[in-house]
């Protein structure tokens, strides 16, 4: 089985590298992006069984810095 | 002082902050990140700059992890003294024995460079040889140093005494200009500027020196 977790940083916590991608793509001619939030997408391939808990304690030890980041799980 | 100085795969301030405090006199001991405890009679364990694990994850996250990393909890947790310089401060906040997180700079860009730091406190080890309200220039040399905490916890390190050094000019977007912070127990320090890099007079700075000859001064007499 795999997972994917979604990690991103909380509302509120600054983004200053989406605010970089936000004005180049108004520099491209995009018009109308009202806001840009980058994060990381991490994919697990993980032993049949693993349950959405013991992926949320992997999120909460390591793979998301909870200070900052909030992380989603999607179990494929 | 007996002092255990931290090696990462991707240190690269371990030899300075070495010669630093061997320099200040104390007996140096450089520990590998795989070993699981620190050398006996560790009064200070240092946690130098660097890109430890290339940054992978977020700054410090794989390093805070480590088997070393338990027993500098351990350490700290007993009472021991910590600092943490850049990807130490990383490190340390990452382990959770500082508060907040380092985010990228407000500029995205790296900064390489002197920066002006006012000490805010002199009630600590590492800050009592200086006087409060003085100011010095100490280089930073980093990309993730953009200091975060929720506005709780800002005002906690603040009521507390707890904010070591502040940029003079904000060169990162740190919230209320921290540039370094210390533990509840202030034994533990965290900073992003290099007093190591502001020590010896080749250098051409020496501002730096008088943290560790405090440092010294305290872990000697006690």
């Amino acid at each position: 089985m795999k997972a994917r977790v979604h990690v991103m940083l909380k509302e509120g916590v600054l983004d200053p590298q989406g605010a970089a991608v936000q004005h180049a793509l108004g520099a491209l001619g995009f018009a109308g992006v009202n806001g840009v939030r980058q994060g990381k997408v991490i994919e697990l391939d993980l032993a049949d069984g693993t349950t959405e808990a013991e992926v949320g304690e992997m999120c909460e030890k390591l793979l998301a810095n909870m200070v900052i980041e909030s992380y989603r799980i999607d179990l494929l | 002082m007996r002092a255990a100085v931290i090696q990462f795969p991707g240190s690269n301030c371990d030899r300075d902050m070495a010669v630093a405090l061997e320099k200040s006199g104390a007996d140096v001991q450089v520990v590998w990140h795989k070993d699981a405890a620190l050398p006996s009679g560790v009064d200070l364990v240092a946690i130098p700059g660097g890109f430890s694990f290339g940054d992978y994850l977020r700054c410090g996250a794989i390093a805070a992890n480590s088997p070393i990393c338990r027993a500098v909890v351990d350490h700290a947790n007993a009472g021991g003294y910590v600092l943490g310089v850049c990807n130490g401060f990383q490190i340390l906040t990452e382990t959770g024995l500082l508060p907040g997180a380092l985010l990228r700079n407000a500029g995205l860009k790296y900064i390489c460079r002197t920066v002006g730091l006012k000490i805010e406190t002199a009630n600590s080890a590492y800050t009592e040889s200086y006087s409060a309200g003085s100011e010095i220039s100490v280089p930073i040399a980093h990309h993730d140093g953009n200091y975060f905490a929720d506005d709780a916890t800002i005002a906690r390190l603040t009521g507390d005494d707890r904010v070591a050094f502040t940029y003079t000019d904000n060169p990162n977007g740190s919230r209320a200009n921290i540039a370094g912070i210390l533990s509840q127990n202030r034994r533990v320090l965290g900073m992003m500027p290099h007093p190591e890099r502001a020590f010896e007079d080749a250098h051409g700075n020496t501002d730096g020196q008088r943290l560790f000859a405090g440092l010294m001064a305290q872990l000697t007499s006690a």
